[in-house]
């Protein structure tokens, strides 16, 4: 049982940066724009969060600027796709590429440097509990935020007026934007709040998950969080289940390499979440109608009022 | 108010002076990203895209790095105009670089004029079998080709340092993760003496030759565009989409792989864990900024190459950070994609059109 908590704990962590860029996609999608620049926004926040980090060795301080980050890449993006009409695939693909030289150069002199630790919640009592009170109480507040944002983004889909106009903007934006409903203004909110939750899953990975900075850390995290959308078929609960089954599967792999039961090369155990991320698509995808039942119906397509 | 117009027709006008106009913002960006960093930006700019090219050795080595975008990038450009979003080129150059590599080590100290046609040929199959994976899928189960190409890019790359730090690492190599050198016959002839340039290039031309031959005088290419263009129209007239995804992404494997076979057996002479400055991704900027067009490419590609050469000799004559090549591709795709809406749209100044205009 005292094994256990580690475990868990180890899960949570490796799930956490997934979560957060995978629930701002699915907002980003539901309101019918495809942002494949997730790589690019998480990136951008693991620097600028470190950075802040180290400068100024507050976590709030260096996760919000992460997620500002996140927001500000976002925002290069839908002044692209959403004020100049760009093609979204293209520009998805220019701003991963942006972001992984921008965040190399600002990150350039803080390659090796140290990180203080941050703080971990520390609930007097409550923590102390076994097993559970460290997975309860006892994790970084990022942990927390991503749970407590993840449940808000599924009330505010499914359970909010809001919401409910968002998705019917992506839906079918020429009947919204008929009603009178913003949809250039919702699009660009939906946008945004992806950016920064990008930002927030980077800024995660470089203070809490690896403290550290290193070139392109996020290893196609950003990838693999917009295959977590598909796999999850839009729906918010099924977005955390994906996260968590992948730390999981990341955990697992670890665990594997650390025993050495099995003599297989690190190399190999390395490409389980990449195969995994194939083999899930695959089996989702195969049902065509299910993607076409569940995907925003405008997704990726360019809105301009004259039609 | 400024309001955007959809265009009947897309402006050839613009079509082709955009590129231009992104070259001149990019470089515009780059001095005031030259002053923020607080280098001189006149002094930067001239290292970076002048001095490299200012020798017989900087032209020639231009060549050297334009050979695999160019090659990657006509056929990037062939499934872009199909729809098909083969991503994952990267990872096709490095399986391309493995099975025509282990050709090479395969026939370690065989002299014979064969071998290197084998190892070109055995890379063009390796990086058609590694695009072949994302085509099947995206065939048969209707998966992502985006997503599953860029996964297998992060799985070749890891196949590789797996060979060349285990079964395939110089046993002479003082333990460094690397092959052995290819022996005479496994390495490509350059054209000149002392300069880099290889048979490659001219590989490349004729890559591009081919390319433009399939996108304008033939049904595949002309298949190709319908199913790109207008989805319904090619279903009425019977082509294949399958087909299409099929015949791209086996193309731009092939081309990949072939570039990678050319890096490793060419300027680099054996298998290294990196073998690619990420040329499989760049060249995908290549493909956007030549307009899909074969010609356009190969100046594309020029262009692309001297950011890395810039890239270089800025960072060994002013110290300035490699990372700003990476920055300046980024930018310049983005202000390519932004000024397209040149093309497609008219801007109009002044009050709004009236609702039921």
């Amino acid at each position: 049982m005292e094994s256990l908590a580690p475990i868990v704990l180890s899960v949570i962590a490796a799930a956490t940066p997934l979560l957060f860029a995978a629930m701002g996609e699915l907002v980003v999608e539901k309101s019918g724009v495809l942002n494949l620049g997730v790589e690019g926004m998480m990136l951008g926040g693991a620097v600028v969060a470190f950075i802040v980090g180290v400068e100024t060795g507050n976590g709030m301080l260096a996760a919000a600027a992460g997620a500002a980050m996140g927001m500000a890449l976002a925002f290069l993006f839908a002044i692209m796709v959403l004020g100049l009409l760009a093609n979204q695939v293209a520009t998805g693909l220019a701003l991963t590429l942006f972001g992984i030289g921008l965040s190399a150069l600002l990150g350039r002199g803080y390659v090796g440097t140290p990180l203080p630790a941050l703080p971990k919640l520390y609930v007097p009592g409550l923590t102390d509990i076994p097993v559970l009170g460290p997975i309860f109480f006892g994790q970084d507040g990022l942990v927390y935020l991503s749970i407590v944002l993840s449940g808000a983004v599924a009330w505010f889909l499914y359970r909010s007026r809001a919401g409910l106009i968002l998705r019917s903007v992506g839906e079918n934006p020429s009947a919204a934007h008929a009603i009178g409903y913003p949809v250039i203004r919702i699009r660009l909110l939906a946008v945004l709040f992806g950016g920064a939750m990008a930002g927030l899953g980077g800024a995660f990975l470089s203070l809490s998950y690896t403290p550290m900075w290193a070139e392109a850390m996020t290893a196609g995290r950003g990838w693999i969080a917009l295959a977590l959308v598909v796999f999850a078929t839009w729906q918010p609960g099924k977005v955390l289940l994906g996260a968590y089954l992948f730390g999981g599967l990341t955990l697992a792999q670890l665990h594997l390499q650390s025993m050495g039961i099995i003599h297989i090369p690190s190399q190999f155990l390395n490409m389980t979440p990449y195969l995994a991320t194939i083999v899930v698509l695959v089996v989702i995808s195969r049902d065509a109608a299910r993607i076409r039942l569940n995907a925003p119906a405008s997704i990726g397509k360019v809105f301009h009022p004259d039609g | 108010m400024i309001a955007l117009e959809r265009r009947l027709e897309v402006s050839r006008f613009w079509l082709y002076a955009t590129p231009v106009l992104a070259v001149g913002l990019t470089i515009l960006s780059g001095a005031v990203m030259f002053a923020a960093l607080g280098f001189d930006p006149l002094e930067a700019l001239h290292a970076y895209f002048i001095l490299p090219i200012s020798d017989l050795y900087g032209l020639s080595e231009l060549t050297v790095k334009a050979t695999p975008l160019a090659m990657i990038a006509v056929g990037l450009a062939l499934g872009f105009r199909g729809n098909v979003w083969n991503i994952g080129a990267e990872g096709q150059l490095i399986l391309g670089a493995i099975t025509g590599g282990g050709v090479a080590l395969a026939f370690y100290g065989v002299e014979g004029p064969w071998l290197l046609p084998l190892m070109l040929l055995g890379g063009m199959v390796g990086g058609a079998f590694w695009a072949a994976i994302p085509a099947f899928l995206k065939v048969r189960f209707n998966a992502n080709e985006i997503l599953v190409s860029l996964m297998l890019t992060y799985v070749a790359g890891l196949l590789l340092v797996y060979l060349v730090t285990g079964p395939w690492k110089d046993p002479m190599g003082f333990g460094f993760p690397q092959s052995r050198l290819f022996h005479d016959s496994a390495t490509l002839p350059t054209l000149f003496e002392n300069s880099r340039m290889h048979i490659g290039f001219p590989i490349a031309l004729f890559a591009v030759v081919v390319s433009w031959f399939v996108v304008s005088r033939t049904l595949i290419g002309f298949q190709i565009k319908v199913v790109g263009l207008t989805p319904p129209a090619a279903g009425y007239a019977g082509f294949s989409s399958s087909k299409v995804v099929w015949v791209t992404l086996l193309t731009t494997g092939a081309l990949a792989g072939l570039a990678g076979v050319i890096e490793v057996s060419g300027p680099i002479g054996q298998l290294t864990p990196s073998i690619s400055p990420g040329y499989g991704f760049t060249a995908i900027i290549v493909a956007f900024l030549g307009r899909l067009h074969p010609v356009g490419i190969l100046l594309a590609a020029l262009l692309m190459a001297l950011s890395y050469i810039g890239g270089e000799t800025a960072q060994i004559v002013m110290r300035l950070p490699l990372a700003v090549t990476g920055v300046f591709q980024g930018m310049l795709l983005f202000f390519l994609l932004a000024s397209d809406v040149l093309a497609h749209y008219r801007i109009r100044f002044g009050s709004r059109r009236s609702e039921e205009g």
